[in-house]
Order: structure tokens, then C-alpha cells, then sequence
């Protein structure tokens, strides 16, 4: 069914929009990355003069190398926690409603909230150690968030506190969406119940894979308000991720070319991870 | 009739009336622990009295950092504050973009050319326009010590030597209180490194490290040795100091859980506020090695360019801001000297005696330096990318030698 020319009239606005203001002003901040740019945007051409800047600075390695290990941690924790909460739930349980939300709360909160909550628990001055200690056993450590190798898998913890509950929620939609055909023949012919998830279930559930993938890998992209919250970018710069170091160089040390040029490479990795689900999709949807 | 009364009445006193629409100031600071608030309460309640109201706009983080970004957003927004508390370079900066206005009327009419030092001037005037009032001079190079604790300690006296303050600092630790109350942020690492940099290399060694920015000072043995003593003072914190605010730590020498503390003379502040007496409760000395030399960095609020309907209120508010009077409270409250060399010291207690004493010997002698940690050496990318390197070492990720060959790289900028 084409549409007329009501529909198209109708979102031309919202569509203008979003063409001069997320995509003309990606495009400036990628020509800013061209530019010399330090306390204000100047428009001065100066060559790759940022991205030079950018690879031999310490501090972007450092925060590249905590989106690795952020972003490949926190992906796999929510998936195999939300995927097995979800088939924990699945089995008919009585309150079953009621764990669900208990699980997804979380969710309702924003990242600073998480963070702010999580900053107090894990100080070791004020939070678990301490209650430990309190409770008698003055031998437990867990000063992980003032430890500079530890402090990123902090981080991780609270985010894969935060998203956990709705990696479930999407896996028991999926879950209910398997045929129930293919299970009671499969059980009709003797097979376990972990048989049954193993071979049946799981690789029925790819498309959920891959939806919770994408939201999971660009969410940690984007992760900024959890770590300034949590650790400030600490213990000195050791939880720094991208975004930190976007804003950090762009507003803070006055060194706007290199802060463009951050999120121009930000927008590579979100776009490497986005990109394919996209085209996979529209292509479904011509061909569905 | 009546009615013709009533509508008379009315009519004269709409007309009569005088419309007055109330000046006000927007003030952008990052005052917000509580001794530094109630300093700057002082100021607000002066000009409350002259009819210009204060809207307040505190960004809390103890370097500035936040509150730095928070008015560049303004700025570009075309709405800048009237007045923006800022720190050397940085109204430089924005002095270069056009952005601050010329307050050479006001500074003529009341002579700051005369009464404010020279040192100060170099970053409130640009291409010989004023374009910020100087509030106050802090310096950077100070002990701050509990004298309960280090009576407990047995430590006797305030040391002078660097081997007697390490010596202190042990026998404090040893006495089970913490020896040295630190907060770990990078700029407070690197307020601390002021101090130990001058103690080891001396005036001459600072200045072309962090003035000259030769990186043969920079990248050179007196700098891996300013840096091991950093290692040094690392193994005197409690294992909490990460990410603790400047202001907590300093509670921490109040509270008697600590014995040392290095940090700007904002501390006294800390201690004013919780109504301790110096010299009595607590000691202020300079950093072992560094008597006689001031790393200063003077709070100043920058002017920017406002409507014409703001100009009367800012006007106002940088007289105010350089009157003797206000001068002279704001810095007993504040802790530090007042920007004006000519404001009596009969006020300040004898902490605050010793820093305007000191301020002025070495203004005489020439021995008043910027602070480096503060803006006042090196503009904001330099100094970040220095605070990079120390707070690295600070926190062990890498050794005094490549520490000192990263400076090195740090200030090619």
C-alpha cells in the first residue's frame, strides 16, 4: 500500500529535524575533527593534525582498551545472566510476574542513580567491606573501586546490574514465541529438558541474540554517565572510557579536534555493530 | 465623582509611581564546601545591600573542572553569566576569544593599577585592557597539621627539612593515625606536586620546568626525584584516598584522624569554619624546602560581555569585589591574602598574617611564582596533560623515570 502524500507531509518535519540536527551537526563535528580547533569550534582546515594527536596520546589507549573489556563483559554477562533468568522464569513458576518486575526495575533507573548507589556500596570505607568488617570477618577486602587494574570490572557490575532485567525481558518474549509443536515432539522422543533448550530452544532464539547484542554493544558506547557517577574516570584515569575522553578533551582541556575526532572513531565502532543489523533487517523487510 | 476620584488615584499612582526594575548579577564559582560558601556570602549580602540582587550558580568540583565546562556551554549559547570565578589562564583564553568586556573605566576611577601586584595583573589584563577583578591570592605550598595529633605522635615542632617531614610523617603513622590526609583527584595530586617540585629543585628549577616549559629541566634527574618523593608521600595515605574531596581530607587533620595535610590555603577555610584557632589547634607551615617562595594562584572573576541592561550591575559588582572592606573579610573567611597590597592585616588570624606576610616578602624578593596546578604556569591542555602524568605515578602505574620523560612529552603541545 504507497502512501499518499498526507503521511509523507506529515513526517517531513520530524524528518527535517532529524536531518539538520543529528546528521548535519555529525557532519560538523566530523569536519571539526579536520580543524584546529581548541577552545571554540574553528573552522580553519588542519589536515589528520587531531587524529595524529589522538593515536600517540596515552589516555585514548587507555580508554580503548576499557571498552574492550567493558563492552565484551558486559555484553556476555547480561546475555548468559538474562538468558538464564529467563528460562528460570520460564518454568511455570508461581509468582512469576512478580520476579519478572523485581528483575526489571533496574532498568527504571537512570545510569547516575546505578552509579551514585553502586559508588557507596563498593567503597570499601562505607559500603560492603566495611558492613563485612562490621559483621566480624576484619580479614575480607574488596577494595576493587580504588584499585586502578580492578576499578573497570566495577563499572561492569553496575551495568550489568542495570541491564540485566531487560536482557531477560526480551528473552522470555522470545521464549514465548517457540512453537510448543517442536518441544512435545522432542519430548515425545525422550529427550531432556537441557537437551531440549540446548538443541531446540536456544538456536531458536537468534534473533534475540542479535537485538540484544546491538542494544547491549551500542549502550556501552555510550557509556558515560555511569562511569563519571561511579568512579569519576578514577582512580586517576583508569576507568576512562571513549566518551569520558570526548568530553574530557573537547570541554575540559580545550582540545575540541581531538574530542571531534573521538567520536568520529565512536561512530565508526557504533556504526560497525549497527550497520549490518540494519541492512540485514531492510533486506528481510523487502524480501518478508 | 467617586468613581472619577478612584480612577484619578489610580491613574497617579501608575504613572508616578517610578518603574524600577531590580539590577542582578549571575555568579558562576565553584564555592560550594562550607567555608568558602560563607566567604562568599559576604560579597553577596554587600551587594544585596546596594539593590543588586545575586543570582548564585555554584558548579561543585574542587579544581574548577566542572565549572569551566559549564560555562563554555553559556558562552556559546550566546548568555553568559555576568561573572565567572576563574583561575589564569583560563580568563586568558577567553580573553583572546573576544568574549570578556573592558573594565579599564572602574579600574582607572579607583586605581587597581597601583594596589594590585604585578603578578596578579599579568592574567587580569589582556592587551593592556582589565577584564577580571582579582579576588584573592592563594598559594599552594602549605602544611596544614593537627597539633594534638602531633603532640600524641611526639612529633616536636613543624619540621623544616624534607628528611624531617618524611621523619614526621612516620612517627604520625606509627602513632596509628593516618600521616598524610589526602584527597585522590588529580588536581590535588598535582597542587601537592607544586610544593614538592619547588622543595626539590628549588625557584629556578620550577620555573623552567613549568614557566619555560624546557624539557631538559622537564625530563631531567631533579624531576625524577621530585617524583620519587611523591612515591614517597604515596606510602603515608590511607588506602581510601581515591576520589576523596579536597574538603574531606582536610576534616579528616580537623576530625584528629590525621596528622598532615598539603593543600592550598583554602584548607584554613576548613578549619575557620569548624571554629578551630591556629596555632592553637592546628599549625600552618610552608612545605619543607619551599620557605620563602609563593606558588600563588589568585581566584578572579572574569567579566564578560553582557547586555547593556547589565552592565550598571557589573559595574557594581567590581567595585565591590576590589573594596578594601570586602577584601579584608572574604580573605579571613576565605584563607587567603587579599588581592590589594594595601588592606590591613588587623583582622586575619595569625595563619592568615603569615600568608599576606609572605605574599608580600616574596612579591619584594621576587620569589612569587604561579602555581602550576592551578592555571597559573601553563594554559588548560599543558596543565591537564601534566595532571595525566602525575596522578599516574601518584597511583603507580608508572615509575618516576618515565614519569619524568612523559612530562617531557606532556608539554609539547
Amino acid at each position: 500500500m504507497k502512501a499518499g502524500w498526507l503521511p509523507k507531509l506529515l513526517i517531513s518535519p520530524s524528518a527535517f529535524l532529524v536531518l539538520v540536527c543529528v546528521y548535519g551537526y555529525i557532519m560538523f563535528t566530523v569536519y571539526l575533527s579536520f580543524t584546529s580547533s581548541t577552545m571554540m569550534p574553528e573552522l580553519e582546515w588542519n589536515g589528520d593534525a587531531a587524529y595524529t594527536r589522538l593515536f600517540s596520546l596515552n589516555n585514548w589507549d587507555v580508554s580503548l582498551k576499557n571498552l574492550w573489556v567493558f563492552a565484551s563483559l558486559y555484553i556476555l554477562i547480561s546475555m548468559f545472566l538474562g538468558l538464564a533468568l529467563a528460562v528460570l522464569i520460564d518454568q511455570k513458576i508461581r509468582a512469576e510476574s512478580g520476579f519478572r518486575s523485581i528483575f526489571l526495575y533496574p532498568m527504571a533507573l537512570s545510569f547516575i542513580v546505578t552509579g551514585t548507589a553502586w559508588k557507596w556500596l563498593l567503597d570499601p570505607g562505607v559500603g560492603l567491606e566495611h558492613t563485612i568488617h562490621e559483621l566480624g570477618w576484619i580479614n575480607f577486602t574488596f577494595g576493587w573501586i580504588k584499585d586502578s587494574d580492578m576499578a573497570i570490572y566495577c563499572v561492569v557490575v553496575a551495568a550489568v546490574w542495570q541491564t540485566t532485567g531487560f536482557v531477560m525481558a526480551m528473552f522470555l518474549a522470545g521464549l514465548r514465541g517457540i512453537d510448543s509443536e517442536q518441544v512435545n515432539a522432542a519430548r515425545l522422543d525422550g529427550a531432556k529438558s537441557w537437551q531440549i533448550y540446548l538443541h531446540i530452544i536456544i538456536p531458536q532464539l537468534g534473533p534475540v541474540f542479535m537485538s540484544a547484542f546491538v542494544i547491549l554493544a551500542h549502550m556501552s558506547i555510550k557509556s558515560y554517565d555511569l562511569v563519571i557517577a561511579l568512579t569519576n574516570g578514577g582512580p586517576g584515569r583508569a576507568t576512562w572510557l571513549p566518551s569520558v575522553f570526548m568530553y574530557q578533551y573537547t570541554f575540559t582541556r580545550n582540545e575540541m579536534a581531538v574530542g571531534a575526532a573521538s567520536s568520529v572513531l565512536m561512530l565508526f565502532g557504533i556504526g560497525v555493530v549497527v550497520l549490518p543489523y540494519l541492512y540485514n533487517q531492510l533486506r528481510k523487510a523487502k524480501h518478508g | 465623582m467617586k468613581k472619577q476620584m478612584l480612577g484619578i488615584a489610580i491613574a497617579a499612582a501608575v504613572f508616578t509611581s517610578p518603574v524600577k526594575a531590580q539590577e542582578s548579577v549571575e555568579v558562576l564559582h565553584w564555592w560550594t564546601s562550607g567555608g568558602e560558601a560563607a566567604a562568599l556570602g559576604v560579597l553577596k549580602s554587600n551587594l544585596e545591600k546596594q539593590g543588586v540582587q545575586w543570582n548564585d550558580m555554584p558548579v561543585a568540583g574542587g579544581g574548577g573542572e566542572q565549572a569551566m565546562t559549564a560555562v563554555r556551554a553559556r558562552v556559546t549559547s550566546g548568555n553568559p553569566p555576568t561573572a565567572v570565578q576563574m583561575l589564569g589562564f583560563d580568563i586568558q583564553d577567553w580573553a583572546k576569544q573576544g568574549a570578556l568586556t573592558d573594565l579599564n573605566a572602574i579600574a582607572a576611577k579607583e586605581g587597581w593599577d597601583k594596589t594590585v601586584p604585578p603578578a596578579l595583573q599579568r592574567f587580569s589584563k589582556y592587551n593592556g585592557k582589565w577584564v577580571a577583578a582579582p579576588v584573592n591570592v592563594h598559594s599552594t605550598n602549605w602544611v596544614w597539621a593537627n597539633k594534638e595529633v602531633l603532640h600524641k605522635a611526639g612529633v616536636k615542632g613543624e619540621p623544616k627539612t624534607w628528611d624531617d617531614f618524611i621523619a614526621a610523617l612516620d612517627k604520625v603513622q606509627k602513632a596509628g593515625f593516618v600521616g598524610l590526609a589526602h584527597g585522590g583527584q588529580p588536581w590535588q595530586e598535582a597542587t601537592m606536586f607544586d610544593g614538592v617540585v619547588l622543595s626539590t629543585g628549588g625557584l629556578d628549577f620550577y620555573k623552567k620546568a613549568f614557566i619555560d616549559l624546557d624539557p631538559k629541566a622537564l625530563n631531567s634527574e631533579t624531576m625524577v626525584k621530585a617524583f620519587d618523593r611523591m612515591s614517597q608521600l604515596r606510602k603515608y595515605v590511607d588506602k581510601d584516598f581515591s576520589g576523596r574531596d579536597w574538603n574531606v581530607a582536610s576534616g579528616m587533620v580537623i576530625s584528629g584522624k590525621a596528622g598532615f595535610q598539603i593543600m592550598g590555603d583554602w584548607a584554613k577555610g576548613e578549619f575557620v569554619h569548624a571554629k578551630k584557632v591556629p596555632m592553637k589547634d592546628f599549625a600552618c607551615f610552608r612545605v619543607p624546602g619551599t620557605q620563602g617562595i609563593v606558588s600563588f594562584n589568585s581566584d578572579q572573576f572574569a567579566m564578560f560581555k553582557v547586555g547593556e541592561d547589565k552592565v550598571s550591575a557589573q559595574n557594581k559588582l567590581a567595585s565591590a569585589i576590589l573594596e578594601p572592606g570586602f577584601q579584608s573579610a572574604f580573605n579571613v573567611a576565605k584563607g587567603s591574602a587579599p588581592a590589594r597590597s594595601d588592606v590591613p592585616d588587623t583582622a586575619f588570624d595569625a595563619c592568615g598574617k603569615k600568608a599576606i606576610k609572605d605574599l608580600a616578602d616574596a612579591n619584594k624578593s621576587n620569589q612569587l611564582v604561579g602555581s602550576m596546578a592551578h592555571g597559573h604556569a601553563v594554559p588548560a591542555s599543558i596543565k591537564n596533560a601534566f595532571y595525566d602524568v602525575i596522578t599516574r605515578e601518584f597511583n603507580g602505574q608508572i615509575d618516576s623515570k618515565k614519569a619524568a620523560a612523559e612530562m617531557a612529552v606532556a608539554a609539547k603541545n
